[in-house]
């Protein structure tokens, strides 16, 4: 992080590029498993189907959260643009950490609620992951009711993020949604690390405004 | 300043235009969101086929088959199979099995002479960790070509309240949109009742595909044949019948020793309805031995065992997999249902008999 670094530098303007390609591909994935997940619940043709591919396509995803929660905590990450309140930026933060958060607790209580109801953890066929809880009533009605008021909550949170995410792209254009895609729109940061860049700043507000 | 921008941005058309696009996305999200998970739409989901559960149904019983009781035993594979699937079972020497006989009434209390339809039920996991579970009846077919069919029949075949029977006029247009259904009225009125569990032949009913070491695919369907002769009971002898009389005969015969079935396969040839279990296939097709079940106990469902285990017919091994039956895809989520929902009443304390604690005691707890 930042402040392991010797020297101070300005924080980047986007997210990394593995940040990048791991937010998008994830988002698509995990967009994709909420609807397969609810559908199995009540197709009454797709489920075999579904459920194949509900169990590798979780366990991708919780593979993918650790690399991206590694790569997240070790690079310095975009400040919020100058724009935003502090209350809105911790408010953001602390949605992004619940959504990283959900990405890791979907994928296990998942895990753990075939593991407790005695049923194959089926990757491909004969490829099983080994059970993480032992076969009982108790638990495997817990992780089911967890795994589902999680992934209905996760939904939401997810509807909320790209909400918001859009009103940064669309309406404020301040460089926040930018942040996570290729283009070069340059950010306005909440705070100035060097004095010679309050100017610059100041002219990039001007002229996103101009648009 | 900050929040100036807002407002001078939200008093300009476009951008009002734009966050009623944003909503609009949200909202088509939300919406198929929602009619994903059957919350409108009024489709029929495999929630549906559970709908008619009553609250007052006994907590932690099975919604369907709610009477039986759990048996053990081994499954000896005659390798006969092995050339058609590379499934592990058929090849194994001793193969423990978990598995339950049951009443096919939904009431757990049903006398045992109150339905013709026994099960067998079998989870039978092999020495590289795959299951095979399976849930077999005696019947020979399904009544209809698809899991809608089911639902109609059941409404069709509801007793009206005014005469305490069908409405015939129900029933006809039942069996004018499901034309196959006149066979299984026509099998239900005539065919023997089983007197024994022990007897009866146990029917897949599904169509299943066994998939060999070069991949090639083979259509099948399996019964459980017993080796105990077919038994069944005069109209007299059945209505005078003991309230658990299939029950206690099954644990008479087992204290004498154990009881068998051959597993038979089935092959399909070409053109053979794979996808319709309302149709058999004719008489002359292939069939081999791939084993043989021995039961060798049984033991009351209240004591765990088979009680939790959903013998849900699509978890089935490597080298064999689901044929494109309809009636197959929708008994996975409908039995899925029907064990989340017992198992929450048995995992969050809510079940009494069910799971062997007096029925009394509870309620008056309550």
């Amino acid at each position: 992080m930042a402040k392991n670094k010797n020297i101070p530098s300005a924080p980047p303007t986007h997210f990394n590029v593995t940040a990048r390609i791991l937010h998008w591909l994830m988002a698509s994935m995990i967009l994709t498993m909420i609807f397969v997940g609810v559908g199995m619940m009540t197709s009454l043709t797709w489920r075999p189907w579904l459920l194949n591919l509900h169990i590798p396509l979780g366990t991708a995803i919780l593979l993918l959260v650790i690399i991206r929660l590694i790569n997240r905590l070790s690079f310095s990450v975009p400040k919020m643009p100058a724009s935003v309140s502090g209350f809105q930026s911790k408010a953001a933060a602390g949605l992004h950490w619940l959504l990283y958060g959900m990405m890791v607790a979907l994928p296990l209580t998942g895990w753990a609620q075939l593991s407790a109801g005695g049923f194959l953890i089926k990757i491909v066929p004969g490829v099983n992951l080994p059970p993480i809880l032992p076969e009982n009533p108790f638990l495997f009605a817990l992780m089911h009711d967890a795994h589902k008021v999680m992934a209905w909550t996760f939904f939401l949170m997810i509807i909320g993020h790209l909400s918001a995410a859009l009103l940064h792209a669309w309406v404020y254009r301040d460089g926040l949604f930018s942040s996570i895609t290729w283009t070069r729109k340059t950010i306005t940061r909440s705070e100035n690390l060097l004095p010679g860049e309050q100017s610059n700043d100041k002219n990039n507000v001007g002229n996103e405004r101009v648009m | 300043m900050k929040k100036n921008s807002l407002v001078t941005y939200l008093k300009r058309k476009r951008v009002l235009l734009i966050v009623i696009g944003i909503a609009l996305i949200s909202a088509t999200l939300v919406l198929a969101f929602a009619y994903t998970a059957g919350l409108f739409g009024g489709r029929i989901t495999t929630q549906t086929f559970l709908q008619d559960t009553p609250k007052t149904y006994p907590a932690g019983y099975r919604r369907a088959h709610g009477k039986g009781i759990c048996f053990e035993g081994t499954f000896r594979a005659s390798g006969q199979a092995v050339p058609y699937s590379i499934a592990r079972v058929f090849a194994q020497q001793n193969v423990p099995v978990i598995g339950r006989f049951s009443l096919g009434s939904p009431d757990p209390y049903a006398p045992d002479n109150s339905t013709r339809t026994v099960s067998m039920a079998a989870m039978l996991t092999a020495d590289d960790g795959e299951q095979w579970r399976m849930k077999l009846n005696n019947e020979p077919f399904f009544a209809t070509r698809d899991a809608e069919g089911f639902l109609k029949q059941m409404e069709a075949y509801k007793p009206t309240s005014a005469t305490g029977i069908p409405d015939p006029a129900r029933v006809a247009a039942f069996l004018k949109e499901y034309p196959e259904a006149q066979k299984y009225v026509e099998w239900d009125a005539t065919a023997p009742w089983t007197r024994s569990f022990a007897g009866a032949q146990y029917n897949v009913i599904n169509s299943f595909i066994l998939i060999d070491a070069n991949g090639k695919k083979q259509a099948v369907r399996w019964s459980m044949v017993p080796h105990a002769p077919f038994t069944s009971w005069s109209v007299s002898q059945r209505e005078e019948a003991s309230h658990d009389f299939l029950f206690e005969d099954l644990k008479k015969r087992l204290e004498k020793g154990s009881l068998y079935w051959d597993l038979v396969l089935t092959l399909a040839e070409p053109g053979d309805p794979v996808n319709d279990p309302s149709q058999v296939w004719p008489e002359n097709r292939r069939q081999i031995v791939a084993g043989t079940l021995e039961v060798s106990h049984v033991f009351d469902q209240t004591k765990g065992g088979c009680r939790d285990v959903n013998f849900d017919p699509t978890r089935v091994p490597k080298g064999i997999t689901l044929s494109d039956d309809p009636v197959l895809a929708a008994r996975a989520g409908i039995y899925s249902h029907s064990h989340s929902d017992r198992v929450h009443e048995i995992g969050y304390g809510k079940a009494t008999d069910a799971v062997g604690k007096p029925q009394k005691e509870t309620s008056r707890n309550k």
